[in-house]
């Protein structure tokens, strides 16, 4: 399958996994691998998780960043920042499909001694940028390597990924300020427009709308994608590319808990773990999805 | 006696802040990852000079402490060694979730700088005397906490933090005060110093309030009360030999700080001294309030921390202890 095909290899080039196709299925795996060590670690954030799969899996598998799972400091790899760092079962997921550190060890998922802290540290896994889970940070320690990177003269990108929730963070809009201001056009943000958060809807939390309107004046480049279509996200993250005097952001529509259809767009699914039972039932959903049989 | 290092009576008074900011300048040109980031408080924080300096190594966050550390939090990721700047009310005070997890549990080596602290910052008044920024710091893993005395000092405490591959932070006082270290005088991370050498009670101080501490033990002499002064500049890791070695010849301490007693030097020292060798111990510092306005001098006499103050209070500890 292509998955394995693609680990421990730089991914680098449009032609390793091309098709849409392909990234559905990794898509898929990194579902089912996210809820396989949701339910083994009895807590954690299922919806945002596999709400993000297909951005993980574009942005790891759709040959539109350079990494090396070998060396994980390679200083020309574009930067993974992840901000919302509550999603790092799935970002984990992630990081092991893409070779970073064996498949198996995601079954130790916010276990005594495991590296997979149940928000992540840097310190602790490989491929990490950063230790987050505190809220509304991410996107000003991007800015920070963005900067660095600019004073060096590389041209690497930076891709922070983020909630919506965070941008009820005020330091999230302290860091568009900054990023604007100094043109960090090697910034890529990626919005994860799911509208929930822990205590219910974004909108009626403290309400977000209209987001990209308000990146638009704070001059950033925006862009608004349907967070499930990969072939339109890819195509974003090469137009952001293509931006260099401004900052960009893509903001991500997505579905929380999309893939199980009975986490589907319900708050409640945002810091909660299936139960084994319905952990067999959203498994049998993605495997008819992905078209196998791998997983009993 | 007094430690032949130590210029006293001191000849000159000269500002910690100036010592940093001349120290910035001096790493700058040792190391070109070394940058400088100023939310708002360019001038008075002495980054300007700095900022003259290399201006393309100079970055101004604006009135933005949560993003001045988290910025530096990303560039030091990326490889370059960032000393951030603002007022220690503001930075650690309002960024401390920030430091914490970002810069401490990362592990950077990010110097944070927190000027204008204590109730040297007279006339602001309380929103702007940073009293608790040791207590805040202190707590965190891999954080180092240094308070230099003078100018000389601020200036070989900055350069070692800046040398330094963990989180520093590094506490800067806005008025001129006694400069009475020199050049020789011994600095390191990790160690205390005995600069006046006694035999009666140990006076253990930081920042500017060292020299008061000294002019204390002058003044105590005449009433034969022998004073060893020890500089605790290294907050955290904290000294505990020196101050050992010291207190096992007096069996008497005397903590003095411009910092809440609570989480400051007091407690740093009464911890160690409970675990290692309990004595008795007077605290004078500031007792769970806040400052107000006034001259640093005016403040100073309210809250205890004159030199005539300092005296007293030596004077009924030592003899309270001897009454038992």
């Amino acid at each position: 399958m292509q998955l394995s095909a693609n680990r421990n290899k730089i991914v680098h080039s449009m032609e390793d996994i091309q098709h849409t196709k392909d990234l559905t299925q990794i898509a898929t795996h990194i579902r089912i691998e996210t809820l396989k060590s949701l339910v083994e670690a009895g807590s954690g954030h299922s919806a945002g998780s596999l709400g993000m799969a297909d951005i993980f899996a574009v942005l790891y598998f759709g040959g539109v960043t350079s990494y090396d799972p070998q060396k994980p400091l390679w200083i020309e790899r574009d930067r993974v920042v992840l901000s919302n760092g509550h999603v790092c079962p799935g970002f984990y997921a992630t990081l092991a499909l893409a070779g970073y550190f064996p498949v198996e060890e995601l079954s130790t998922l916010r276990k005594l001694g495991s590296r997979l802290q149940g928000h992540p540290h840097r310190e602790s896994l490989p491929g990490l940028e950063t230790t987050s889970g505190p809220l509304g940070s991410g996107l000003s320690q991007a800015c920070g390597m963005a900067y660095a990177l600019t004073m060096d003269q590389r041209n690497q990108h930076v891709f922070v990924l983020m909630s919506d929730g965070e941008h009820q963070e005020g330091n999230t809009w302290e860091a568009i300020l900054f990023a604007a201001k100094n043109r960090l056009g090697n910034v890529i943000a990626i919005v994860d427009r799911n509208n929930i958060q822990i205590d219910g809807f974004t909108e009626d939390v403290m309400p977000l709308e209209t987001i990209n309107e308000k990146y638009d004046s704070f001059h950033w480049h925006v862009q608004d994608v349907d967070g499930h279509n990969h072939e339109a996200l890819i195509d974003a993250i090469n137009q952001a590319k293509s931006e260099y005097q401004r900052p960009s952001v893509i903001v991500a529509h997505t579905i929380p808990g999309k893939g199980v259809e009975f986490m589907e767009e319900l708050p409640e699914w945002h810091g909660k773990t299936p139960s084994i039972g319905e952990t067999v039932e959203a498994l049998h959903e993605l495997r008819s999805l992905a078209g196998e049989i791998e997983y009993d | 006696m007094i430690s032949q290092n130590i210029h006293y009576p001191s000849e000159e008074l000269l500002a910690t802040r100036d010592g940093f900011g001349e120290a910035l300048v001096e790493a700058g040109k040792r190391n070109s990852n070394v940058v400088v980031l100023s939310a708002d408080l360019t001038e008075s924080t002495r980054c300007n000079w700095f900022k003259e300096t290399f201006p393309d190594r100079f970055i101004q966050v604006g009135v933005s402490e949560q993003n001045l550390v988290t910025v530096a939090s990303g560039m030091a990721a990326a490889g370059k060694i960032p000393i951030i700047n603002s007022y220690a009310v503001f930075s650690p005070g309002r960024n401390w979730e920030q430091i914490r997890t970002t810069i401490c549990y990362n592990d950077l080596p990010v110097v944070i700088a927190g000027h204008h602290a204590g109730l040297l910052t007279g006339p602001d008044g309380a929103t702007h005397q940073a009293l608790e920024d040791i207590a805040l710091m202190s707590v965190l893993p891999n954080m180092t906490v240094l308070v230099p005395a003078d100018y000389v000092e601020a200036k070989k405490a900055t350069l070692a933090a800046i040398a330094h591959p963990s989180p520093v932070y590094i506490r800067l006082q806005r008025p001129k005060t006694q400069n009475f270290t020199i050049p020789e005088t011994e600095f390191e991370i990790g160690r205390s110093h005995v600069i006046r050498t006694g035999n009666d009670v140990t006076l253990v101080s930081c920042g500017p309030l060292v020299y008061s501490a000294l002019e204390a033990a002058e003044a105590l002499s005449l009433q034969e009360i022998s004073v060893e002064v020890i500089n605790a500049s290294s907050i955290k890791p904290f000294d505990l030999e020196t101050l050992l070695l010291s207190v096992k010849k007096t069996n008497k301490v005397v903590t003095l700080e411009d910092h809440q007693i609570t989480g400051g030097l007091g407690a740093i020292v009464s911890s160690l001294l409970s675990e290692y060798h309990p004595v008795r111990v007077k605290h004078i510092g500031v007792q769970d309030s806040f400052g107000q306005s006034g001259s640093a001098d005016d403040l100073y006499r309210l809250y205890g921390l004159d030199t005539e103050s300092i005296v007293q209070k030596i004077v009924g500890f030592v003899q309270n202890v001897r009454s038992l």
